[in-house]
């Protein structure tokens, strides 16, 4: 039977996530390493066209459909995925780490006895076997492991991969309609913070520590964050004081991010928060303690009080962005 | 209720991680160990739910001799007895789901707890991967629970946002920080801690699914410039953002 690779793909309110796209992309290079062929699977959401996804290399999506499968259920999920890989004998899944593809890949994995790896960064291919790199102690340390199973469940993590849209061509759309809904565990509600950017999806990441003092001055580090359109992120310092919520929180208790750019304002730079940070592409640091272990890890450093920096360089943003 | 609750004994946070010689493990010296801390969140929603609704909660670990400290501590708080399943080796997640989920059948709990992650691997699949091979429900990342009855309702954070889902027992719950604030123990169960016999069982020889072929430290980013002291900076800041990195 010819080994194939499956994209899980994820929606959110009727989008094909961004972190999907990163999976599609990883995907189709593994198939063409391995010389064969790749396609995706969607459960759920009300999506019609999925032409945007040729560019991508896409050529077939299956989409499971029913609307009581627009919210993510993970008895479902699994069932359906897990019937789909072994009717089809797909030996590649590939999904992305996120809240949803971290809930559903190890169900999968257990469905199809499958061996799984989750928040790859990186891979290689020799003599016939995928390696893959993931970090371990929130990126103190790297790991690099081979899953001894033909049948794989890999987890990419999200903002890692760049998708690639250097493709043409259409996408094949197979519709299945689903009647049998089991609702053991059922999503009732999908409370959104509304136009909240969250910190493991954002590009650029605004971040206050204990620098800012006080719970009240974090609107500086939103003011900022507004200007770039960036998430906002806190240190686990803040987020014990009950300044900050703890979705916000990055750090080996909290989120490992690797956004393009890191503002760090007011954070010291602990060693459980470097962990959390220290793959962004580019790091600003803002603090007045020049010894501060932050510095040591920043592309740009400014030895300064926050409360006289933040102003001016909301305007200075602006100023650029105008 | 019975309920049981799983513990990891890992690497204190503040820790710095260093490689060993063999180059597939992680240098011990100098680290000092804590119980997990996503696992406490779990033992204290355990003992919450045993003082509401009655019955034990029976903690389980997995790993060296000295994971019966993370154990103790668990005891401490208020736990009623503990299991050690107990193994030198490192194993592949789904091996320690595999295990934990046999000692598990034989408790037969209604409801069992577990941190969302263990600080040390980072996998976040454990809960996961146990309540599928058991059947059971299962919720991960929980931030908000409440029990009625066999009806559970949980909140489980996603990006930007929760998961209101509704389910029953029995059910396998991870916990994400701000579920609840684990209690200290107090002075008479860390006394009582001491006297309890932790129940100690080997673990057979499983098949493996991964292999570790080494562990490495990330490169080292090249930080360090300085662009000024004062706001007089922030210009030349905003146009290095601009023109150099191209990040804004």
């Amino acid at each position: 039977m010819a080994n194939k690779i499956l994209v899980v793909l994820e929606q959110r309110n009727n989008q094909i996530k961004k972190s999907s796209l990163e999976a599609i992309s990883v995907a189709k290079d593994f198939s063409e390493k391995t010389n064969t062929t790749f396609e995706a699977v969607l459960v759920g959401g009300e999506i019609n066209d999925f032409s945007s996804l040729g560019k991508f290399g896409l050529k077939k999506v299956t989409h499971f459909t029913n609307t009581e499968l627009n919210f993510y259920s993970s008895k479902n999920y699994t069932k359906i995925i897990s019937n789909f890989i072994k009717e089809n004998y797909f030996d590649k899944i590939i999904i992305s780490s996120t809240s949803f593809g971290r809930d559903l890949a190890p169900r999968i994995a257990i469905k199809i006895d499958a061996g799984i790896v989750v928040d790859v960064i990186e891979y290689s291919f020799d003599n016939g076997e995928f390696i893959y790199t993931r970090p371990i102690f929130a990126g103190k340390a790297l790991l690099e492991t081979r899953i001894i199973k033909n049948l794989q469940v890999i987890a990419l993590r999200p903002n890692v991969f760049k998708p690639s849209d250097n493709c043409s061509g259409n996408t094949e759309v197979i519709i299945n309609q689903i009647s049998e809904i089991d609702s053991s565990v059922k999503t009732i509600e999908v409370k959104q913070a509304s136009g909240k950017i969250d910190v493991a999806e954002a590009d650029i990441i605004v971040s206050g520590g204990r620098g800012m003092k006080a719970a009240e001055n974090f609107n500086l580090i939103e003011n900022l964050a507004d200007v770039l359109g960036a998430a906002t992120g806190a240190s686990r310092a803040v987020v014990d004081a009950g300044w900050r919520p703890h979705s916000e929180q990055v750090g080996q208790t909290g989120k490992t991010v690797s956004p393009n750019l890191y503002v760090a304002v007011g954070i010291s730079g602990a060693i459980q928060h470097l962990a959390g940070m220290r793959s962004s592409k580019c790091i600003v640091a803002i603090n007045k303690d020049k010894d501060a272990p932050i510095f040591q890890i920043a592309d740009y450093g400014l030895v300064a009080d926050a409360f006289e920096i933040l102003p001016i360089l909301i305007e200075e943003i602006k100023k650029l962005k105008s | 209720m019975k309920i049981a609750v799983c513990i990891s004994h890992v690497p204190d946070t503040a820790s710095k991680i260093n490689i060993g010689n063999d180059g597939k493990s992680i240098d011990q010296a100098g680290l000092t160990y804590i119980i997990n801390p996503y696992d406490e969140f779990a033992v204290e929603e355990a003992l919450k739910t045993k003082e509401k609704f009655g019955g034990e909660v029976i903690a389980i670990s997995l790993g060296t001799d000295s994971s019966k400290e993370s154990l103790r501590k668990a005891l401490a708080m208020g736990v009623d007895s503990a299991v050690l399943l107990k193994t030198d080796k490192i194993l592949d997640s789904i091996s320690v789901a595999k295990a934990l989920a046999e000692a598990i059948k034989e408790i037969n709990p209604e409801l069992v707890f577990m941190g969302k992650q263990s600080v040390d691997y980072d996998n976040s699949i454990i809960g996961q991967l146990v309540s599928e091979i058991l059947g059971y429900n299962s919720v991960s990342v929980v931030v908000g629970l409440s029990i009625d009855g066999n009806k559970i309702t949980a909140e489980r954070e996603i990006e930007g946002g929760k998961e209101i889902i509704e389910t029953q027992i029995p059910c396998v719950i991870t916990a994400q920080k701000g579920l609840n604030e684990p209690r200290y123990a107090s002075l008479k169960g860390i006394m009582s801690a001491k006297k309890k016999v932790i129940e100690e069982k080997i673990l057979a020889e499983s098949v493996s699914y991964s292999e570790i072929i080494r562990m490495k430290k990330p490169s080292i980013k090249q930080g360090g410039r300085i662009i000024g002291t004062d706001s007089s900076a922030v210009p030349e800041l905003v146009r290095l953002l601009h023109e150099e990195a191209k990040v804004i």
